[in-house]
């Protein structure tokens, strides 16, 4: 036998290893988190990986799912979601009113709330960070989730009204806050609930690092940070860590449970699930698709495959021949087997989509699906002119570059050629360069998703009215537009949805975009997590979660 | 010398200025800009972002205001980070790479220096053999197999280490040694490659005629001429390894200077990206001449000119 046995090359790298590590450091052990402070029970510690680093933590300048990650742990709404099923409840107001006509929704906001640094907030540093999100030279990127809907708000944000008073927000007294709306829009409470743009701001803590307008300023940075949820910032090293610690000064805390949420950016998903693995996060922010099978088969009990409210689609140019042929669309949306995109290369809990709108979105399911026989495809594609896919030119289909959407492009182009005897070749893009292609239009498939930011089919609907910013498909129609503009008006939900059915009939019929598959949340999480429930908006408060030794 | 040095210093000048023009109108002429996303920006609200920034002005002038801020020493605001400064992001990251980077030079160095004179002094034995399997093995594997690879074994299989991360010590032995180890690789085979020649130089023959000892032979008068090689590749090595290895910081999840390199690209975030090449190309350049500067004392061949 070698003098080397393997117990012996074990005792020498520990040995060298040790070694190695004594010699760095004493006494320094391998931990991510600074402890806690030190109570009658262990510290909770929520270790949460957040995928990029976030852009700052300023609700009104930022536009990622990271940052609204930390907004959810640091600010408190208006109102708030459920932490299960997401319907709004009280957040720093502890009720609201809509009148009949659904135009103006009055909130009231509780006794005693108070900014983490114990100064009282005021319907004044309501009314102010509602004026701060419409200001011009903020540019916020999401400011149209108010001036879209907000009396006037339109008017000031492009400069025709420089007078706040003029828009729909009024603070009658000192504990009541008053919005009037242009029409009845059913789903603005969700917005107020499930999105920062409705962020209420510390306006003396603003004020005390610079104008009220200024976009960018110090007031985010740890030490002069204040916010009103459930924690506070204690710290944020680039790239590396955010720490946020309980806020003695939120309204509800007594009712929170950790003491401190780690925000652990984790960019590179394989390297993530390694640290899953070595224990350094208690949640991952996604599982790498190599890995989802090995989940299944070995720890079931830690992989995570929740609905999610998307949908994965590939847009059609429509005003390029062969797709402005409404058969050919027809014909490439009926020839996709998306059950075998779903169970045989996805394989993370994605269901096949048949239309845009999402089943059972806040309890809206599309009647409308994209049916028919492989026959009936062949015979739209003959009627079109394209017999067996003869005299067809060859599509190209645009995807950003990534592995996972190749793999669709791919299985595409092969059930398109074996099942249509359509030719098309595959054409990927960097990220930023495909989406400048996508906005201008220049493509003739394209790969592309959609998340919804609250939880209303208005979300999958509002975007293919004409000439919408986010349509990219050249396709339109006054008959959908119109629906659309009904359903804002419509009186109850039961009438806007029975509109939305109608669009959704519409966009089936037309095939501008081809519904491929609803998206799932994919995620490995501890089994010592609790107070975290799936839903379909990956909301997920941190005031409830809390971890069971 | 330093009439050399100043020189060599006002030349760098025009360089860098180059390299800052050449960059800006490249970046600016790449498809896609800072607030390209997924979700348009509605036209309004862009014209807003573009003010903010000053996007709204004619290229030239924006270039115009570039340059004379960069004379004022200040890199701009970054697009992606609202609040945040490419100085204050420089300043941030850039001592984490260079830790980094030093680290894993000292590992290449103690590494791959004796492994290289031993193999040259060795010539053709098994010893040899050995040193020159490591070196074409270190210089073959890829650091993002390597890295994962000693992340597996040595932080989940032995558990001695996090997975990633850069928060105490300990935490700076992988990511070195699997950076350290690729330019091990390559000083090995540098220092056998400059050794092999100098050992059959007729001076060293003298010196072990006049009796000198082997040990003395190579360390006094073989390694100096040995390493002229090895320097000239140490510049720009040392410029690349302390300006951040985008594989090793994305791996090891390391807040350094080099994913901001390449992130930075992607994000289109201008000033960051004109920040980070003025670094570099400031760093390279330096490197180089004091490559210079230590060749001409490494051997006394060469003059200053």
């Amino acid at each position: 036998m070698h003098p080397f046995a393997p117990a012996m090359i074990r005792r020498l790298w520990r040995t060298a290893a040790l070694g190695v590590a004594a010699s760095l450091l004493a006494g320094c052990g391998k931990s991510t988190t600074a402890s806690a402070p030190a109570g009658d029970h262990a510290p909770q510690v929520f270790r949460f990986a957040n995928g990029t680093e976030p852009q700052d933590i300023d609700p009104q300048v930022i536009s990622g799912v990271p940052e609204f990650h930390l907004v959810m742990a640091l600010f408190d709404g208006l109102v708030i979601p459920d932490p299960k099923d997401l319907h709004p409840i009280p957040g720093l107001a502890s009720s609201w009113e809509v009148s009949p006509d659904g135009i103006t929704y009055t909130f009231h906001l509780r006794d005693n709330l108070k900014w983490s640094d114990g100064v009282p907030i005021t319907t004044d540093d309501v009314l102010t960070s509602w004026k701060r999100m419409i200001s011009p030279k903020v540019a916020s990127e999401y400011a149209y989730l108010i001036y879209n809907f907000v009396k006037g708000a339109k008017d000031y944000y492009e400069g025709r009204e420089t007078d706040f008073s003029k828009v729909g927000f009024s603070a009658p007294d000192s504990k009541t806050v008053v919005v009037t709306l242009n029409s009845p829009t059913p789903f603005l409470i969700n917005i107020i609930a499930d999105h920062y743009a409705w962020s209420i701001l510390p306006i003396h803590t603003l004020l005390k690092f610079g104008a009220l307008t200024d976009r960018s300023t110090q007031w985010t940075k740890p030490g002069n940070f204040v916010g009103s949820g459930p924690f506070m910032l204690k710290e944020w090293i680039q790239e590396e860590k955010i720490v946020v610690v309980r806020n003695p000064n939120y309204w509800d805390a007594a009712n929170v449970k950790l003491d401190e949420v780690d925000f652990i950016p984790t960019e590179d998903i394989s390297g993530e699930e390694r640290m899953f693995r070595a224990g350094q996060l208690d949640i991952t922010n996604e599982v790498p698709d190599s890995k989802i099978e090995v989940y299944k088969r070995e720890h079931p009990e830690l992989l995570h495959l929740d609905p999610f409210l998307g949908t994965y689609f590939y847009r059609c140019n429509v005003a390029r021949p062969p797709l402005n042929d409404k058969r050919v669309r027809q014909a490439l949306a009926i020839a996709i087997d998306r059950e075998e995109i779903t169970r045989d290369i996805r394989k993370g809990g994605e269901k096949p989509a048949y239309a845009i709108s999402y089943p059972g979105d806040a309890g809206y399911t599309p009647k409308a699906r994209i049916s028919g026989t492989l026959d009936d495809a062949r015979r739209l594609l003959a009627e079109a002119g394209y017999p067996g896919g003869k005299g067809m030119p060859t599509l190209q289909i645009l995807y950003n570059t990534a592995e996972s959407h190749k793999q669709i492009a791919e299985a595409l182009q092969e059930m398109w050629r074996t099942r249509l005897g359509v030719a098309t070749e595959l054409v990927n893009q960097e990220w930023k360069v495909y989406m400048d292609n996508q906005h201008a239009i220049n493509f003739q498939l394209e790969r592309t998703g959609w998340i919804a930011d609250y939880a209303d089919p208005h979300v999958f609907l509002e975007i293919w009215e004409t000439g919408n910013g986010n349509n990219d498909t050249n396709w339109g129609s006054p008959a959908y537009d119109q629906l659309l503009k009904d359903a804002l008006h419509a009186k109850d939900t039961a009438e806007r949805y029975g509109y939305y059915q109608k669009m959704d009939a519409i966009l089936v019929d037309e095939c501008p975009i081809l519904p491929i598959y609803y998206y799932s949340r994919r995620y490995l999480m501890s089994p010592k997590v609790r107070g975290f429930w799936p839903n379909v908006l990956d909301i997920h408060p941190f005031k409830y979660i809390y971890l069971e030794n | 010398m330093i009439r050399f040095v100043t020189q060599r210093l006002l030349q760098t000048i025009p360089v860098i200025w180059v390299i800052l023009t050449a960059t800006f109108f490249m970046i600016r002429f790449v498809p896609g800009g800072p607030f390209t996303a997924e979700r348009a920006v509605s036209p309004e609200i862009m014209r807003n972002l573009e003010a903010h920034y000053g996007m709204n002005k004619p290229l030239y002038r924006q270039y115009l205001d570039y340059c004379a801020s960069v004379l004022h020493g200040d890199l701009g605001p970054s697009f992606k980070y609202p609040t945040r400064s490419v100085n204050e992001i420089i300043a941030e990251k850039l001592p984490v790479s260079v830790e980094l980077g030093l680290i894993s030079l000292c590992v290449a160095l103690v590494i791959g220096l004796p492994l290289g004179v031993l193999a040259a002094v060795r010539r053709n034995s098994w010893v040899d053999y050995l040193c020159s399997s490591f070196a074409l093995f270190g210089v073959c594997i890829p650091t993002f197999v390597m890295g994962p690879l000693m992340i597996l074994v040595f932080a989940i299989h032995f558990g001695w280490f996090n997975a990633s991360g850069w928060y105490s010590p300990i935490d700076r032995v992988l990511p070195s040694l699997t950076l350290g180890l690729v330019y091990a690789a390559y000083v090995a085979r540098l220092t056998r490659g400059g050794m092999l020649e100098v050992l059959s130089q007729d001076y060293i023959r003298t010196a072990r005629a006049k009796g000198a000892g082997e040990v003395r032979v190579i360390l006094k008068h073989a390694l100096r001429g040995g390493l002229t090689p090895v320097v000239s590749f140490l510049g720009p090595a040392i410029a690349g390894i302390v300006t951040g290895s985008f594989v090793i910081e994305t791996i090891f999840q390391i807040p350094g200077i080099g994913r901001e390199f390449v992130n930075s690209a992607f994000n289109r975030d201008y000033t960051l990206v004109l920040g980070t090449v003025i670094l570099y190309a400031g760093f390279l350049i330096g490197m180089n001449l004091v490559v210079d500067v230590v060749q001409v004392w490494m051997n006394p061949r060469l003059k200053f000119e």
